[in-house]
């Protein structure tokens, strides 16, 4: 199967600072992939690259086409929803605004209604809210905000960063439920960035390990798990 | 007691120009940061297209919305061709910009059509009514043309999806390029609709102050208190604010004349309008500085 998202040899820079210095990998359409590291690793800057929030040097295809050094919007407008760090809400929207804002480059609008009911159905918490002034929001429910502006896109390829970050365990187990529903009852492909890697491997199948802006390893999420410096290093046992 | 009313509406009528001119700045502001010092000249340049089209014999209300959409393009224009190559500059090299554009327009009004004054005649019908001594049918019918592009524009922002785009653009750039906003044209349509809302406002006022290139100098001012006093963040309270400053400066001179008929002493008058209008903006701002109805954002961390 021809890979949905392929990254070879991408640099990346902020101003002098180069904080990539040659990864690769490729993202087999319809599974999870976790790319794992330390602070500092790389792993935001990865995702950032691919939507051309950084200067990048490289190549990166999706989908077969070269998106590099193309406009962030228009990367989006091809099927790639970024769930940004910090979640990226809206503050002074309402939720229902949020989430019309996501289908905005949209013109199908009876699949734009269907992909609504579908937000509601995992996160019926948001149907409840969505006169609410989104800044008001908990943090768990701005991330399943932010989830659910980037499923409205109706994505291909969801890029999630941090997802579980400053989250009680609960939500974060609800959270990650739902993800793995969406990946597959939606057939969105997920790219995922995580602190908490013992979380990320049980929901990805592919994993790589970034370390100072390189991947130093590859393979299966479980071979990944079972890796003993892995274990060590990221697991903490 | 009458004389008290007119004033009131009078300051109204002007408070409406002020509102406008407010709008244009803020429509500017919330999505770049910035003051356009060269807002009341575009405005002033749009009052000599207009009254171009009607030595040409077009009727007003059909020059209007030519020139106000003419001016949407040069607005558009402006943020295009000279704004955006300067998009990561430093504030003082945009504000030079902004003087360079308040003079470029300034000498070119003075050059195509003279630096004399012309008259230019109210579109408004000259017609007495009850209590049209208090106000005249000019100054009614700048109030009613405000009010009703203020309504076009509120619904524009709050029930079409490209208004909607337009203000997630404001709030959060990187977030609406993430869901595929364009936001640099976001930008420029900003700047498209405060030139067209300046070219309503300059086209009315003009009756008014007459044409010549200085028309929109003291305007400009009392639009940018209008939009402090009320705030800068909210297109809202900038609107508010440029009606509490035109009844303002009127009831200041009325209760300065007041106090000189009553005691002989003088302490402010028409003279003093701007300068004492100008002190209650920086009181509104010493006290509260996000305006009077500029609303601190509720952050839950």
């Amino acid at each position: 199967m021809a890979a949905l998202l392929e990254v070879d040899g991408l640099k990346a820079f902020y101003g002098q600072t180069q904080a990539l210095h040659d990864v690769s990998f490729s993202l087999e359409p319809g599974g999870i992939t976790t790319i794992l590291g330390a602070n500092g690793a790389g792993k935001t800057t990865t995702l950032r690259a691919i939507c051309s929030m950084v200067h990048t040097e490289g190549a990166i295809r999706f989908d077969g086409q070269s998106i590099n050094g193309r406009a962030t919007e228009e990367i989006v407008r091809l099927g790639v929803g970024h769930v940004p760090e910090g979640r990226g809400t809206f503050t002074d929207l309402s939720v229902d605004e949020n989430l019309r804002v996501a289908a905005y480059t949209r013109r199908d609008k009876a699949a734009v209604e269907r992909d609504r009911d579908m937000v509601y159905e995992y996160f019926p918490i948001l149907k409840a809210r969505l006169a609410q002034q989104a800044g008001t929001l908990s943090g768990g429910e701005q991330q399943m905000l932010a989830i659910s502006r980037a499923l409205m896109l109706a994505p291909r390829l969801m890029l999630l960063d941090e997802p579980s970050f400053g989250l009680a365990p609960l939500i974060v187990q609800e959270i990650f439920r739902i993800m793995r529903r969406i990946n597959g009852e939606a057939k969105v492909s997920m790219l995922l960035v995580e602190q908490n890697a013992a979380l990320a491997l049980d929901l990805a199948d592919h994993a790589y390990v970034l370390e100072t802006g390189r991947v130093v390893m590859s393979g299966k999420a479980s071979a990944v798990k079972s890796d003993e410096a892995i274990r060590k290093s990221y697991l903490g046992y | 007691m009458e004389q008290l009313i007119q004033q009131v509406a009078s300051g109204l009528a002007n408070g409406a120009i002020y509102a406008c001119l407010a709008l244009a700045l803020v429509m500017i502001f919330v999505s770049t940061d910035h003051i356009n010092f060269a807002q009341g000249e575009m405005a002033m340049f749009s009052a000599y297209l207009t009254w171009q089209l009607l030595q040409w014999g077009i009727n007003f209300w059909a020059a209007l919305p030519i020139v106000a959409f003419a001016s949407f393009l040069i607005g558009v224009g402006i943020e295009r061709a000279i704004l955006r190559p300067l998009h990561s500059a430093p504030v003082l090299s945009i504000v030079v910009v902004f003087i360079g554009l308040l003079t470029i327009f300034h000498s070119l009004a003075g050059a195509i059509w003279g630096h004399t004054i012309k008259e230019f005649a109210s579109p408004f019908p000259k017609v007495t009514f009850a209590g049209s001594g208090y106000i005249g049918p000019h100054q009614i019918g700048m109030v009613v043309v405000t009010i009703l592009l203020l309504l076009a524009l509120f619904a524009f922002f709050r029930l079409t999806p490209l208004g909607l785009a337009m203000r997630a653009a404001a709030q959060n750039p990187s977030s609406a390029r993430l869901a595929g906003i364009r936001v640099d044209w976001m930008l420029a349509l900003g700047w498209g609709l405060a030139a067209a809302i300046g070219a309503v406002a300059g086209s009315l006022v003009a009756p008014v102050v007459y044409l010549e290139p200085n028309m929109m100098a003291s305007i400009l001012l009392y639009g940018f208190a209008g939009a402090l006093v009320g705030g800068i963040s909210s297109p809202g309270g900038a609107v508010a604010g440029g009606f509490i400053v035109g009844v303002l400066e009127n009831l200041i001179a009325y209760f300065g004349n007041l106090l000189e008929k009553a005691s002989g002493f003088y302490l402010v008058g028409n003279g003093e309008k701007l300068s004492v209008a100008l002190i209650i903006v920086i009181t509104v701002l010493t006290l509260k500085p996000s305006g009077l109805f500029g609303h601190v954002t509720v952050k839950r961390v």
